[in-house]
């Protein structure tokens, strides 16, 4: 089941929350939601799991519209919200079997699949305990365990791996990934390396509306612009390598990092690349070259870019 | 239906785990059984196989206990979120208002249920009219299930679970004895509506032993106004 978002509009009283937005998500890609805080991620997740009705536009699910008709859909959608609210009272296993029931499962699955999650999630040792007595890790993994108890087509996660430690991030990270090969899968985070480690695709939003959309290489080529070599020079004095980089006609500026080292940022017209030139002047000058390494624009770069102005 | 009975039961099952349930049941029984059997004008003393004194005193103490129940259903869930990841699984708002009230009203029914030994010693003791009995509870019942649909409300336009118990007790207190002793201060059509609108003239006129029509459909338009409100309040979310 795809997600098409079509011309979305949301206002929460004078002012729009979510302005105008398009998107697709296919089946088997998994879809980074990246944004700063009231940017409206949140707020569109909840346009496509049905808790909040549309504004202007449409959400087409498997190519039928919600508008009106969301109570039909939210069978397909696994959702985990913002914060993991859960009932902090119940047990891991009543809960489960709770929201499998209500989900509309038969009973006779409900034993198997519940057994099923606690075991992808590795909830087996906490099964028993009350949601309450959980660390924060547990929780949020009881959270995914709920949204993906019905098996849906489409999984909305809002932050899922907030408050998880390192090595449960991974873990988590892989099951998105493997859910993402045959689900829907859309996911907003703040974390960008997370991005990159489990989205086919990135959706950057500001202010309601969309500012980047496409995989991460693309996102990086389109700010890349102008290359930033890092160089290191051995057996020159720095003044002259200095004058000699400035010389070359690809390099836009040369900056002096370290003079004891004599480390050297070489910036490139825009299009343009000085790698080579650099090479054939130490060799002229009988320099040794002992570094050279392309400076890659983060992607933390690009979303200060897009989302700052 | 079968989603309404599913949140109705986890909810019940919440007020066991809880022991909201067993507090209220104790309190209910405590004290209907202490003015039915032992104290003031008691069975024993009006020397009737009645159990009048029963429905008076469990009119008012089901007053106070259905706020108790219903006040955290839905604010609660508002308060932490909850209500987000209810409402986005298969289910429809109403199902969630009905799911919920019905765990209250199973509650006061089990709490009315506890009362049985009353009518089999009063059996046992003296001749019983079956008819007034029944007509009792059915009474105590609807008044119940009246209190709940307006508690149900009072906790669906706040997160606080205080202002929602006692918001239900203010609006319940109307209908409890304001509109009641307003009546008696007016004279003509304001007179005669105001004491339709109370839910003693009603309650008293079933507990006599007659269920009218006029009675059920009051009692009923307020179940389902309190309702209604409730689920509105629950889709509001999407008009701020």
């Amino acid at each position: 089941m795809d997600i098409q978002i079509e011309n979305l509009s949301k206002k929460y009283g004078n002012q729009k929350a979510v302005d105008n937005i398009s998107f697709e998500v296919k089946p088997g890609e998994v879809l980074g939601f990246l944004g700063p805080n009231g940017a409206g991620k949140s707020t569109t997740m909840k346009m496509i799991t049905g808790y909040l009705s549309l504004g202007e536009g449409d959400i087409l699910l498997g190519g039928r519209s919600v508008r009106g008709q969301s109570d039909e859909f939210k069978r397909h959608i696994g959702y985990l919200p913002e914060n993991n609210p859960l009932y902090l009272d119940m047990e891991v296993i009543d809960y489960l079997e709770f929201c499998a029931a209500l989900q509309g499962m038969k009973k006779n699955q409900i034993d198997l699949r519940v057994r099923e999650m606690v075991a992808v999630c590795g909830l087996n040792p906490e099964k028993h305990k009350k949601i309450g007595e959980l660390s924060k890790g547990y929780r949020q993994r009881v959270g995914l365990a709920q949204a993906m108890i019905h098996d849906p087509e489409i999984l909305v996660l809002d932050e899922p791996t907030t408050g998880l430690d390192p090595n449960q991030i991974v873990e988590i990270r892989k099951l998105i990934r493997q859910l993402g090969k045959e689900k829907t899968v859309v996911l907003s985070t703040h974390i960008l390396p997370e991005v990159e480690a489990t989205c086919d695709r990135i959706l950057i939003i500001n202010k309601g509306k969309i500012v980047a959309n496409g995989t991460a290489e693309n996102l990086r080529r389109q700010a890349a612009g102008q290359e930033i070599l890092k160089v290191k020079i051995e057996d020159g004095a720095a003044e002259e390598i200095m004058r000699e980089l400035r010389r070359i006609k690809t390099v836009d500026l040369v900056e002096l990092v370290d003079k004891s080292q004599n480390r050297f940022e070489v910036q490139s017209n825009t299009g343009f690349s000085s790698k080579r030139e650099i090479f054939t002047l130490c060799v002229q000058k009988g320099w040794m070259l002992s570094e050279l390494i392309p400076l890659e624009t983060r992607l933390e770069d690009i979303f200060r870019n897009l989302t700052l102005n | 239906m079968h989603t309404v009975w599913t949140i109705a039961k986890k909810e019940l099952q919440s007020y066991f785990d809880s022991l909201i349930a067993y507090i209220l049941l104790i309190l209910f029984l405590g004290f209907s059984g202490f003015f039915t059997w032992l104290y003031g004008s008691d069975i024993f003393m009006t020397g009737q196989a009645s159990l009048q004194v029963f429905f008076s005193v469990a009119y008012w103490t089901l007053f106070f206990f259905a706020p108790a129940l219903t006040m955290r259903l839905l604010a609660e869930e508002k308060k932490s979120g909850t209500i987000e990841l209810l409402l986005t699984k298969a289910v429809t708002d109403r199902q969630v208002v009905y799911g919920k009230f019905l765990s209250a009203f199973l509650l006061v029914i089990i709490a009315l249920l506890f009362t049985a030994p009353y009518v089999i010693t009063l059996s046992i003791i003296g001749n019983i009219d079956a008819g007034e009995i029944i007509c009792g509870y059915i009474g105590l019942a609807l008044l119940s299930a009246a209190y709940i649909s307006i508690g149900l409300y009072a906790s669906s336009i706040t997160t606080n679970q205080i202002v929602a118990f006692l918001l239900a007790l203010t609006i319940g207190l109307f209908f409890h004895i304001i509109f009641d002793i307003l009546a008696g201060n007016f004279t003509g059509f304001g007179s005669k509506l105001l004491s339709q609108l109370s839910i003693t003239n009603h309650f008293e006129s079933i507990s006599r032993g007659v269920v009218d029509s006029r009675d059920l459909i009051y009692f009923g338009s307020i179940i389902f106004i309190g309702l209604f409100l409730s689920e509105l309040s629950l889709t509001k979310r999407n008009m701020n």
